[in-house]
């Protein structure tokens, strides 16, 4: 390459002519050129900033992923619901993300972090020393609480008929129930009881309840013989009961799959149908109504020790005042109704928690929700019912869990493989461009050092963590950087094969190395940067570390090498081109300089390519 | 050094080169025929993706774990129901994998395993993966190549010339389909990581062939100016005068990678080390080679078809001819010039393309000349 070219014997016109044209250019390229003291003071005052700003902060080590500090990383993403896909907004995904990261510091965890990533995803990373089991179930249950009035139930066992279920000897009334008024008894054999004796077959459901949607059907439940007798009260609200019935009367809760998609995708003024266990750990079915009250009315939960009634764990709620008038008028609705009508279920995500029956109002502005709780879900519970439920329905997509060994291991890999890598390129730099490569060499120092320091800094500025794709960007890195002072020095290399003087090989090889490297980063940078705005998780990394490793890149070649380079040039050991400076003319095969008499080496001009 | 620098500057007067763009229909060739077995391997054995794009589990238990690895499948085939696949690592850590299992029920698997190892659960690593989750990542592994492709299209056709970018483009599809196509061949695993290689090689093989571009650029600034070297010639002087930098710049972009193949394939056994360096050492490769092979050349094909280059081809050879016919001391001047081909061309053009020069430029040649 060799551009603009020298003239030699087969130039076509005189040289003054070239002078002179170039001429008024130098004004503006020597003040750019003619201090690269001050670009060099420039960038080393950035690094000493950078530094001092490390050190200041107290971040002197970039913060580490997961992956390579140990604990575990959850990815959840939004399940759009049926009709509702317009949910999955920024908004709600930002509620998402404060109620998961209130529920994760509920367990005690610090230094979690939950973000968003993408549209419809959410990271939670926790560093080590957590359950991982227990965190999962924290950031990725809904927690959707609905208070909802029972409409039937019975013990759905595997085989639908064969369950005259044996009214168990707790009937509700010998629980004393300590506090007596403000609770509702908290049946949780009651259930078993009220409900199964007298059902085997179809018991007429009146509704008390709610006169429009609800069901009026005459429930006629057993699985074999079901024939939906409907009485009375027409319309499509008869219809859906009936159809209602009949999903009833086929519900099968023993079977997982059917739990899990039972009542889903019905809005909570619907009546639904739902499943859970009763305290002989039998699953029982239920026909609910609509909810009448529901988690929002929750003003803050906390598991208690009840060791008055015996029930064991509870979790007592205590309501909002608009939430204490909804649930006093039902429980007073309900107390009117007979068994299993005074019933009502609690329900989480679908699943019927507990169901215990009304005697009286209850006006207290709280209420005690037993089940089979031991300690942790009774506290887990609390903690989820406590801050609110999701906003949306997570799935968890992805669950990694490092051990902190193991994470170790992997930062000492990458580092291994980033200083293997970095000698390999110094080592070959070395035996190619010999002196010039230490111009290289301190430029990929001062390049390492830059991205060293921003890494620590952004750590806590916009909570950018190290982890091993990122690690990998930073050495691929090393590269691409390197390429840079390759592409200069090539530049340098054949304007000094052309028989020019180091010093205005440099500025002359500038203008032109210059447009390739910024041609070239760009379209690295445009890369990284469609990575990262597309892409979610560890490819997201990845994409930063090389983004930003590119843009330094520019910088010290800008600030660095080439000032660097200018002021070298003008030592005797890379003027004169000895032997070992990788400029020598001679080993690089530079024309002799037939006609260096005509041409004065004073004014060399740059010329934008 | 002294024999490179000499070769480097053989290169750079011209004195020696490849004729890349004569002998690329070879090239050409060769790259139909590495895609099309590409393509064939891809079609026939289908790649072989990681748990990450099936959804399952990956077990890494703690270093020197004393169980087998027949031991170990027993036990997570035991544990899960689904086949197991245990690799044994270079630490003694056991690697098992066990596809299509749901989130929820790898833990009951992690800690049945952990007691079955009799090692403590807290200490094994477990990856669980939905199986929409590698879906969604390689899903958008695709939008972000296509936003990409589209930006860079774009970008080159106005900083270069629509030819560029097109070239720029077959030689980007060739790199990925020739990399995919290895992966499909050999069976190594795509995960996550193969992917994020696979896009970074998107940056660097254009990255490489935009060099070669800009110089190519640089050279044929005004090439219809004068009649001594057609695109084609122009194009493969430009190869080989950045030949030198290519190689640099492929060797220093391969050797941090292989230092990262090396520790990943050979300390830490499997990982996302070892998925990222592997798949970035073959597109590197295929990325160098496409830029030189089949960029350029192309771009010369392209743009022989333009009216102006034609024309410019035939002006040029008709000049030779001339010079051929007029032989004996002429023809030896002629090749004389040969020694410093690429300063010829663009001194009819070049820098001095300012009016009054140019003016100059443009008449004396041909008085000279003739």
């Amino acid at each position: 390459m060799s551009w603009p070219p020298v003239r030699r014997s087969g130039a076509r016109w005189p040289e003054r002519e070239y002078e002179k044209v170039a001429t008024p250019k130098k004004g503006r390229n020597a003040s750019a050129q003619s201090k690269p003291g001050r670009s060099l003071a420039l960038i080393l005052i950035a690094i000493a900033a950078l530094t001092g700003g490390m050190f200041a902060s107290g971040h002197t080590k970039p913060r580490l992923g997961i992956d390579l500090a140990g604990g575990t990383s959850i990815t959840l993403r939004a399940v759009p619901e049926a009709g509702n896909e317009a949910a999955i907004n920024k908004t709600n995904m930002d509620t998402a993300v404060s109620i998961m990261e209130r529920r994760v510091n509920g367990l005690g965890v610090s230094e979690s972090e939950v973000q968003t990533q993408g549209r419809e995803n959410i990271i939670v990373n926790i560093p080590k020393g957590t359950n991982s089991e227990q965190a999962r179930k924290q950031v990725g249950t809904t927690a959707k609480l609905y208070f909802r009035p029972v409409i039937a139930t019975e013990i759905a066992g595997g085989q639908g008929t064969a369950s005259p279920s044996p009214s168990p000897t707790g009937s509700p009334t010998d629980k004393p129930s300590g506090k007596a008024t403000d609770k509702p008894e908290a049946t949780d054999k009651g259930s078993a009881s009220p409900s199964a004796s007298p059902t085997t077959q179809g018991r007429a459901v009146t509704d008390a309840l709610k006169a429009d949607a609800t069901p009026s059907a005459s429930a006629s439940d057993k699985g074999d013989k079901a024939s939906p007798s409907p009485s009375g009260s027409g319309g499509t609200a008869e219809g859906d009961a009936n159809a209602l019935q009949a999903k009833y009367a086929k519900l099968d809760c023993t079977d997982e799959k059917t739990r899990s998609s039972v009542g889903d995708g019905v809005k909570a003024s619907d009546p639904t149908l739902a499943c859970g266990k009763n305290a002989q750990g039998q699953w029982q079915k239920y026909i609910l109504g609509p909810a009448e009250v529901d988690g929002t009315d929750v003003d803050k939960a906390q598991a208690v020790l009840n060791t008055q009634t015996g029930a064991g764990w509870t979790v007592t709620m205590d309501f909002t005042d608009a939430g204490a008038k909804k649930f006093a008028d039902i429980t007073g609705k309900l107390a009117q109704n007979q068994s299993p009508q005074n019933q009502f279920a609690i329900v989480l995500d679908g699943d019927v928690v507990s169901d215990p029956y009304v005697r009286q109002a209850l006006t207290g502005g709280n209420a005690e929700i037993s089940g089979n709780f031991n300690q942790q879900s009774a506290q887990d519970l609390s903690n989820m019912l406590s801050y609110g439920a999701l906003p949306l329905t997570f799935k968890v997509d992805s669950m990694t869990t490092v051990t902190a060994a193991l994470g170790g291991d992997q930062l000492q890999a990458g580092l291994i493989a980033g200083a293997i890598g970095l000698a390999l390129v110094v080592i070959y730099l070395l035996a190619y461009y010999r002196g010039l490569s230490f111009i290289a060499i301190l430029s990929l120092l001062v390049s390492a050092a830059l991205t060293y320091t921003l890494m620590s800094l952004l750590g806590p500025a916009i909570g950018f963590a190290l982890n091993l794709p990122a690690v990998c960007g930073a050495i691929v890195a090393i590269g691409i950087t390197a390429d840079s002072f390759i592409v200069y020095f090539e530049r340098v290399r054949d304007e000094i094969r052309e028989g020019r003087s180091l010093r205005p090989a440099v500025e002359r090889a500038w203008p032109r190395a210059r447009r390739t490297i910024l041609v070239s980063d760009f379209v690295s940078f445009l890369a990284a940067a469609v990575l990262f705005i597309v892409t979610v998780g560890k490819v997201q990394g990845f994409a930063f570390t090389l983004g930003l490793t590119t843009l330094l890149d520019v910088v010290v070649v800008f600030l660095f090498t080439k000032p660097l380079l200018t002021l070298m040039a003008r030592r005797p050991f890379f003027a004169n081109g000895h032997k070992w400076s990788g400029l020598d003319p001679k080993s690089l095969g530079a024309q002799p300089p037939l006609r260096r008499t005509r041409r004065p080496s004073a004014p060399v001009e740059t010329k934008e390519a | 050094m002294s024999k490179l620098g000499n070769l480097g500057a053989r290169l750079h007067r011209g004195e020696i080169g490849y004729d890349f763009v004569k002998n690329r229909k070879i090239w050409y060739g060769l790259s139909i025929l590495i895609t099309i077995t590409a393509i064939v391997g891809l079609t026939v054995r289908g790649l072989n993706m990681g748990i990450e794009f099936q959804g399952g589990a990956v077990f890494n238990t703690p270093k020197n774990t004393s169980a087998s690895v027949s031991q170990a499948e027993e036990y997570a085939e035991a544990a899960s129901g689904h086949d197991a696949i245990v690799q044994k690592l270079g630490d003694g850590s056991l690697r098992i994998q066990v596809a299509g299992i749901d989130t929820g029920a790898a833990n009951e698997i992690k800690s049945t395993l952990a007691d079955d190892l009799k090692i403590d659960s807290e200490q094994i690593n477990a990856e669980l993966v939905g199986p929409s989750w590698g879906e969604q990542i390689a899903n958008k592994a695709w939008q972000g190549l296509g936003i990409f492709l589209v930006l860079v299209v774009i970008y080159l056709a106005i900083a270069f010339e629509w030819r560029m970018a097109v070239a720029a483009f077959v030689a980007l599809i060739h790199d990925i389909t020739i990399t995919v196509g290895i992966y499909a061949l050999v069976g190594f695993e795509v995960t996550p990581g193969t992917v994020i290689g696979l896009l970074t090689i998107l940056g660097y093989s254009l990255y490489d062939t935009v060099v070669v571009f800009d110089s190519l650029k640089e050279q044929t600034k005004d090439l219809t100016k004068q009649t001594r070297w057609t695109y084609s010639d122009v194009a493969n002087r430009s190869i080989n005068s950045t030949l030198v930098r290519s190689i640099n710049t492929t060797v220093v972009a391969l050797l941090p990678v292989a230092g990262l193949l090396f520790i990943g394939g050979g300390v830490l056994g499997a990982g996302m080390l070892n998925d990222i360096s592997l798949s970035l050492f073959v597109g590197l490769a295929a990325g160098a080679y496409s830029s030189i092979f089949i960029a350029t050349p192309l771009v010369a094909d392209l743009k022989e078809r333009e009216p102006a280059m034609k024309a410019l081809k035939k002006r040029v050879m008709a000049k030779r001819a001339q010079s051929a016919a007029q032989g004996g001391t002429e023809a030896h001047d002629e090749e004389a010039y040969a020694d410093e081909p690429e300063d010829a061309a663009p001194a009819v053009v070049g820098p001095r393309n300012q009016p009054a020069s140019r003016t100059r430029g443009r008449g004396r040649p041909s008085g000279k000349r003739r």
